[in-house]
């Protein structure tokens, strides 16, 4: 199974992973970051198929997708 | 495990100052990877500009120097000549680029400089405060034209690569965006490209890539990447504009 390192400290929140993930796996939780934003969390890690989508899109480059 | 994504080894482990939604993260980590997969990393010097890319040294582990608003091609022709082994590329914006700096841009491109360029249009100065850039599109608002670009008075966005894909000293002119993974392919592509045009010294390799800029374009960051495809796209046609090829000459 695909493993995804999210280092979500780092995350701004802008939900543009969450919107391109073609599985609809990725959410942005309802918790606050050391920076103040609500970081992406992996919703449904049996659905992750690491097509890397979410990492390649990501601003912040936050997103490691391990196989 | 294999890696199927990580962080480019270029890239420091700093984290962006960039706004939520920015594409210069995006647009960063494309020239870093093309920075690892050329193996250049030990003699690149960039040419970083003034304006939200200004913290480029802070992101890359190579050498950069800083340049005075617009002149990072003058600055870059003085280190390229002076070192012709090392790789130098440059990385503005628009409000860099194609405004302050257009005689720059236009003198090193007409002068075949053998030099890469990474040009960020997001169609309005960022890190300033928003005002209206000569690639403000028509009707948009900006903290300078409140009620939107009017072409009366404030002329037309400026086409950079098509204007510098005319000159001479061009070897590789491209327009790419990077709102959707397709087309952040293609970018990806051509900055690779853009980077072998120096390499084989066949003359300025010129990438320009839109780029979103939610707070100044006063969106949400998913709001901005749609506007990309919605109104930009349309004015500022992506595509590779010039390839020289194999043997031509320069």
């Amino acid at each position: 199974m695909p493993k995804l390192v999210i280092r979500d400290d780092r995350c701004k929140g802008c939900s543009i992973c969450v919107e391109f993930c073609p599985k609809d796996c990725l959410e942005i939780t309802d918790r606050l970051n050391p920076l103040g934003y609500r970081p992406v969390g992996l919703r449904d890690p049996e659905a992750c198929t690491g097509c890397a989508i979410c990492a390649r899109m990501c601003p912040e480059v936050v997103i490691e997708v391990w196989k | 495990m294999k890696p199927v994504f990580v962080r480019p080894q270029s890239l420091t482990d700093k984290p962006f100052h960039f706004c939520p939604g920015c594409h210069h993260g995006v647009i960063h980590r494309l020239v870093a990877e093309a920075i690892d997969r050329f193996g250049v990393r030990e003699r690149t010097i960039a040419a970083a500009s003034v304006g939200c890319s200004v913290f480029l040294y802070d992101y890359f582990d190579i050498d950069v120097v800083e340049s005075p608003h617009g002149r990072a091609p003058a600055v870059a022709t003085g280190i390229k000549r002076t070192n012709p082994d090392k790789f130098v590329f440059i990385y503005q914006g628009d409000g860099d680029l194609a405004a302050i700096g257009t005689a720059e841009i236009i003198h090193a491109a007409n002068r075949g400089e053998n030099l890469t360029v990474v040009f960020v249009n997001n169609t309005v100065y960022g890190m300033t405060g928003g005002q209206m850039a000569p690639t403000t599109l028509l009707g948009q608002p900006t903290t300078t034209s409140p009620y939107g670009r009017e072409f009366g008075q404030d002329g037309y966005p400026i086409k950079m690569t098509e204007m510098l894909a005319q000159l001479e000293g061009v070897g590789f002119a491209a327009r790419v965006a990077v709102d959707t993974p397709a087309r952040l392919a293609q970018a990806r592509k051509a900055v690779f490209r853009a980077f072998e045009t120096q390499l084989e010294e066949k003359g300025m390799g010129f990438v320009e890539i839109l780029s979103s800029c939610p707070t100044n374009w006063g969106m949400k960051p998913l709001e901005a990447v749609r506007r990309i495809e919605r109104e930009m796209i349309p004015y500022f046609p992506l595509g590779v504009y010039k390839e020289r090829k194999g043997s031509d000459a320069l």
